[in-house]
């Protein structure tokens, strides 16, 4: 069995300090990490494989500095790992994204691609069933069990709003995954022996066949008009006190009443 | 790249009316508030795409709040949420009708299939967007977003492509009042029949025992975090939730440390959450925990720390012993 995984490099917001007089996050102070829900993708591609047998592949789209991540995922036991890499794919978006990693994933051969369910940048959720539909294969978002899986198909446990869904797909089949699925394992001593050796293969737009005219911010359908940092008002709480719980709450009740949020 | 499109071809506001089981999603009668107050300055037509079986009886709801027109598509098939069908259908309506803006709620569905839908006309989709403007002069939808949790707000436009489409966080636009007198047609429209060919069954709905009331809808929430110190403590956060008529939410951190499930996690890595209020119990306030609360009316923070960060987005802050506020408060509510 042929397992993608996609991943991308984001800021590190652990590390992230927060400016104390706007409010907002100091991005700069952030070093960068692994989106924390592929983390789960990666653990989910190595335990199917652990089940299935095959092959993992990791693929992410970013600069050449996205190569330490991808040598932690062979840290974890990926097969390989690879550096999808061209300055025509700058500024892409998640329409032009998708593109991108649909023809990676032609290139690599897949039976299933696993994606975390968004990443903690752009927040979108888009690039997973968006690269399914370019593919044209089902796509089923927020799962948080594999039920079952055979050669042929899979089922899930996807996370709604209300409950769950339970959901079978044929192979191929693209999932993003949410936290709830598994526990991603460290790093083995034996992984990070090869992960030291492990050199990413980096594929240009040309490596995959891709469309120059479908990449890229030119190509991009949505444009970023502007951005700014969302100011917080930050230390304008009001302080309750009272002598005891009973007051504080009694202050605090009253108060919510007054905005008509207690009835 | 797509050859440059007649955009002028490309009229209306379409809302995806999100149902699940028959009862529609709430967000779907707020879209349709927000599409009638954008299609004054358009000068176009509000029209819901309704997608289920069984379901034409229930479009007359959604003219009455705000479409003019409700595209009915009732097949068999469609009974369940299915990526693929549910894609496929509205891409094919939208290839037939040519709407300007597409509109779906940013849930669970309209994330998971909205995306397809915008591969497959070829255009642009933003995600979890929270307001939005016109330029007139293009016709262009500017599509305000939040990102990287919350601390980052970008505007964003599809200049050259149609439609425009976007998810759109709940509990930010309000409905209109529902108006059963309210004039609008009901089409059934032909789809193609290969539309209805799916590689992916439904086979069952769990319901969640636990969640009585969902986060992400409730109005209330009355969260938890490390300061809880344990899972049975959490009977006080669940006692103050049912006296104020709230859902529990919980940090990252009494998550992980298995004092609650994963879905009533609030943040970053959890759920994004805008409730009315908004009441964190020995939650510090990680950037990552802020991440999904920040954007509730109002907060209360209750923490024994005064230099908890949740203070600064706070609107209320008691500092002292959760233990015995949180208890104080509730028995304050039951008295009213």
């Amino acid at each position: 069995m042929k397992i993608v995984v996609c991943i991308k490099q984001v800021p590190d917001t652990t590390n992230i300090k927060i400016d104390p007089e706007t409010g907002t996050l100091k991005r700069e102070s952030a070093g960068t990490v692994m989106n924390p829900f592929d983390m789960y993708a990666v653990e989910e591609g190595l335990r199917i494989k652990e089940k299935m047998g095959g092959t993992v592949t990791v693929i992410t789209m970013g600069p050449a500095m996205a190569k330490e991540m991808l040598k932690s995922t062979i840290g974890m036991g990926v097969d390989e790992a690879v550096l999808l890499s061209d300055r025509l794919l700058a500024g892409s978006d998640t329409w032009a994204t998708s593109y991108a990693l649909a023809k990676a994933c032609e290139k690599a051969g897949y039976d299933i691609i696993l994606f975390g369910k968004q990443a903690v940048d752009g927040d979108t959720a888009q690039v997973g069933p968006s690269t399914a539909q370019y593919l044209n294969i089902p796509s089923l978002t927020w799962v948080k069990k594999v039920r079952e899986i055979s050669d042929r198909d899979i089922t899930v446990e996807r996370m709604m709003e209300d409950g769950v869904d339970v959901v079978k797909s044929s192979l191929p089949v693209a999932l993003t995954v949410v936290k709830e699925i598994n526990e991603p394992r460290l790093e083995s001593l034996k992984g990070k022996m090869r992960a030291k050796k492990y050199d990413p293969p980096i594929w240009t737009l040309a490596d995959i066949n891709g469309d120059p005219n479908m990449v890229g911010v030119k190509n991009s359908p949505t444009r970023v008009a502007k951005s700014w940092n969302a100011v917080r008002e930050a230390g304008k709480a009001e302080m309750i006190d009272g002598p005891d719980a009973a007051a504080k709450a009694d202050v605090l009740f009253s108060r919510l009443k007054g905005l008509g949020i207690i009835k | 790249m797509a050859d440059t499109l007649n955009k002028d071809e490309y009229r209306g506001i379409w809302v995806f009316a999100e149902q699940r089981r028959g009862q529609f999603h709430n967000v779907t009668f707020e879209l349709l508030g927000k599409a009638r107050e954008l299609a004054e300055p358009l000068k176009c037509e509000v029209s819901a795409v309704l997608v289920g079986n069984g379901i034409e009886a229930k479009a007359p709801e959604l003219i009455a709040a705000g479409a003019d027109r409700v595209y009915v598509v009732d097949n068999p098939k469609l009974e369940h949420f299915n990526d693929e069908l549910y894609a496929n259908v509205v891409a094919d309506l939208a290839k037939q009708f040519k709407p300007e803006i597409i509109l779906a709620g940013a849930t669970a569905v309209g994330r998971a299939f909205l995306p397809r839908v915008s591969i497959q006309v070829n255009a642009g989709l933003t995600a979890d967007c929270t307001a939005f403007e016109l330029d007139m002069e293009q016709r262009n939808l500017l599509q305000i977003r939040p990102a990287f949790g919350g601390s980052l707000m970008a505007k964003i436009m599809t200049p050259e492509r149609r439609p425009q489409m976007s998810t759109v966080r709940y509990k930010v636009f309000k409905a209109i009042p529902a108006d059963a007198s309210r004039k609008g047609e009901i089409v059934k429209p032909s789809i193609k029949a290969d539309c209805f060919n799916a590689r992916s069954e439904f086979l069952e709905f769990i319901q969640e025992v636990e969640a009585t009331i969902n986060i992400a809808e409730a109005d209330v929430i009355v969260s938890g975090g490390r300061g809880m110190g344990s899972g049975d403590n959490f009977k006080l956060i669940s006692d103050l939730a049912r006296a104020i008529g709230g859902a529990v939410g919980a940090s990252r951190a009494a998550v992980d440390s298995g004092w609650i499930k994963y879905s009533h996690q609030v943040g970053q890595t959890g759920k994004t959450v805008s409730p009315k209020l908004y009441i964190a119990c020995g939650i510090s306030g990680a950037v990552q925990h802020l991440a999904g609360m920040q954007s509730s009316d109002t907060i209360v923070a209750i923490n024994k720390d005064p230099e908890a960060p949740i203070f600064g987005v706070a609107k209320y802050g008691i500092v002292g012993d959760l233990f015995q506020i949180v208890p104080a408060l509730t028995e304050r509510i039951k008295k009213g």
